[in-house]
């Protein structure tokens, strides 16, 4: 956005728009937390946690990679679709077994992604129209594939990863926090995320520098492809079936609301792996909240739009160049 | 600002710290001209592929050119042709608006409930709301800067919920009943429904304001470089409000009128329709980085979808599902093509 329509702002307003840009979703997660405990029923109890924890994890992995695309100033409107086409195709081949079957959904995602990275690095399409082909086409290819029929799965290995546990705590759980590892590690340790930081902060100097941008493209969303169908795959696994009808819907606005409220900016240049991690978690807790206080599906909706809208207007960019 | 990307990794040697002065170019030069050709290409394309379809399928399908079909065809793009005009002025401007599905389907809902106090209710109600709606959106892309598309995204997320909490969490469907109401979207005048004549003449007056009124310049004045639009002393700020309530009106307007065709308001309807506008936005030549556009194509790019959709349910055993792999695949060819096609100045991520 060009910033001759926004107005200056004073210095003190700035401080604390900052503070809230920093450390805003983790008070805001806090304040939730406090505001549970003290009035919602049952909240502190084993099982709340579990669902509260199990129902983010697919919201949280897909939004790690969407991190990493909005780093690089993309955006991947395509990750519910990928989430149907694992629906789809996870039932196809759980006859061969579990691995033939995870794998094949895995290099699904990987394909969308590669694809959507090729369109936005090698021919130069915005990434929102390129990933939005994709998720138009996307979930109409899962529903093919699946005759556009809910596909229930019986493998006793694919259920138990979605409901089974490690150490007491739920598989689908302990999957979102190595991924949220892994890809932390990929941002903060390795060259390939100080490239994609800075190819989002200046991709010009980026490519003058030298840097591989098209190939750190197109890996970054392929990494957001295979993350979206893992998602998919562990939605299944907990729904016992598959349904590309409706695993990943509006799964692309969850994922970039937690982005963008745990404080990586739409602009790119900068990801903030654990501000995502806990925007999922704000996400999962203000819905989990609103609904436990018995307001309806309807009131949490509307909430969460005001609450998108005002954490954007937190982390905009303020006027630069 | 961003910096422009570059197209090419080995041949893009613009100094980065240029301010962006690349793409004004005076009219007369090779770019600019390659450019129109190029946009001419993109809408004959859109024209060149429906006229192809539709002989195709009037050879080879017994029923495709028969009087009812193709009358439903221009019933069935009627509202969708009214929710991709107000699309094409928000994309000309260089934004976008994702909210428009959900604002339909809201419109169709607030028509029933309206229409129980009669006709001037029935419509009056949808088109406040809903302009209100994108009025909202209008304000916080233009008076705070912030990304249309997120912006638009929430607000999918609160027209839906609205919805929601006006039908008893979804589950009520109030049926119409006010005959005049109802007439809007179940009489024909000249053979032709109601609804298509909306549709006919909002894009006559849509076209004629982007291409002969001052508010059409400042449009893709805006879209085409903000800051210039600044500069020249264009309502900048203006014109990004009107577009963006202006869209929201019109998706309740279209809503309205399907709520008047199915005699109720209905909740489910709308999921995936903001694509489907952009998509035939795009298809019909609008360029999605704003300043170039026309409404007759995207017309013709909303034609375009319900043929294809009309053929593949024609055919029958074929699934349906293959409607929309069709639709995202020609967006992706059509895309691909303007971005080989045209000089145009590499988009804006958003």
């Amino acid at each position: 956005m060009t910033d001759l329509t926004v107005r200056g702002r004073s210095l003190d307003k700035s401080a604390v728009s900052r503070w809230l840009q920093e450390y805003g979703v983790y008070a805001a997660v806090a304040a939730l937390l406090a505001f549970n405990i003290a009035f919602t029923d049952n909240f502190l109890s084993a099982t709340n946690f579990r669902t509260q924890l199990v129902q983010a994890a697919p919201i949280c992995i897909v939004a790690l990679g969407m991190a990493l695309v909005i780093g690089t100033e993309g955006v991947d409107l395509s990750v519910g679709s990928v989430m149907a086409l694992s629906a789809a195709l996870v039932p196809l081949y759980l006859g061969y077994g579990l691995v033939p079957a995870v794998l094949a959904a895995l290099v699904a995602g990987l394909a969308v992604g590669a694809l959507n990275g090729a369109l936005v690095a090698y021919i130069g399409i915005q990434p929102i129209v390129a990933t939005l082909a994709l998720l138009v086409g996307g979930r109409g290819l899962a529903l093919v594939i699946a005759h556009g029929q809910l596909v229930d799965v019986h493998d006793a290995n694919l259920l138990s990863l979605g409901s089974g546990e490690l150490l007491g705590i739920p598989v689908v759980v302990v999957i979102a926090a190595v991924l949220a590892v892994l890809v932390w590690l990929l941002v903060a340790r390795t060259t390939f995320g100080r490239q994609l930081v800075a190819i989002g902060d200046n991709r010009t100097a980026s490519t003058l520098a030298g840097l591989p941008v098209r190939r750190v493209l197109v890996g970054v969303y392929a990494i957001c492809g295979v993350l979206a169908a893992v998602a998919g795959v562990l939605a299944t696994a907990r729904l016992g079936a598959g349904d590309p009808a409706n695993t990943g819907q509006l799964m692309e606005l969850s994922a970039i609301t937690a982005v963008v409220v745990g404080g990586t900016p739409l602009s790119g240049g900068k990801v903030r792996i654990l501000g995502t991690i806990f925007g999922a978690l704000l996400m999962q807790l203000l819905r989990a909240t609103l609904i436990k206080n018995d307001l309806p599906d309807s009131t949490a909706q509307m909430v969460q739009a005001v609450v998108i809208i005002g954490a954007v207007y937190v982390a905009r960019e303020r006027a630069t160049r | 600002m961003s910096a422009p990307t570059p197209t090419d990794a080995d041949t893009d040697m613009t100094s980065p710290d240029a301010p962006d002065t690349i793409e004004e170019q005076p009219a007369s030069s090779p770019q600019v001209r390659q450019q129109l050709f190029a946009s001419l290409l993109q809408r004959q394309g859109a024209a060149a592929a429906l006229l192809l379809v539709v002989v195709i399928s009037w050879i080879t399908l017994p029923d495709f050119g028969s009087t009812d079909n193709l009358r439903d065809i221009a019933l069935q793009s009627s509202f969708l042709a009214i929710i991709a005009l107000g699309m094409t002025f928000v994309i000309i401007t260089g934004g976008i608006d994702l909210s428009v599905g959900s604002v339909y389907a809201l419109g169709g809902v607030l028509a029933a409930y309206g229409a129980q106090s009669g006709f001037l209710m029935g419509l009056l109600l949808p088109l406040v709301v809903c302009g209100a709606i994108g009025l909202v959106n209008g304000l916080l892309v233009a008076r705070l800067g912030l990304p249309p598309f997120i912006v638009t995204l929430a607000s999918l997320l609160f027209a839906r919920g609205l919805l929601l909490a006006i039908t008893n969490e979804g589950a009520t469907t109030r049926k119409i009943t006010d005959s005049t109401f109802l007439a809007l979207g179940r009489n024909s005048f000249l053979g032709l429904g109601l609804p298509v004549w909306f549709a006919i003449g909002l894009c006559l007056v849509g076209g004629l304001v982007l291409r002969r009124t001052r508010f059409g310049e400042s449009l893709f004045a805006t879209g085409g470089s903000e800051g210039s639009a600044l500069l020249m002393g264009l309502p900048v700020m203006r014109v990004k409000i009107t577009v963006y309530a202006l869209s929201g009106a019109l998706s309740g307007l279209a809503g309205a009128l399907t709520a008047a065709y199915l005699q109720s308001g209905v909740t489910v309807i709308g999921v995936g329709v903001e694509l489907d506008a952009i998509a035939a936005v795009v298809i019909g030549g609008t360029l999605l980085s704003g300043g170039a556009g026309t409404v007759l194509g995207t017309a013709v790019g909303v034609l375009l979808r319900n043929v294809i959709q009309n053929v593949i349910n024609q055919i029958g055993g074929l699934d349906s599902n293959y409607q929309s792999v069709i639709s995202g695949a020609f967006l992706l060819v059509v895309v691909i093509v303007q971005r080989l096609l045209s000089q145009a100045r590499p988009g804006r991520p958003r």
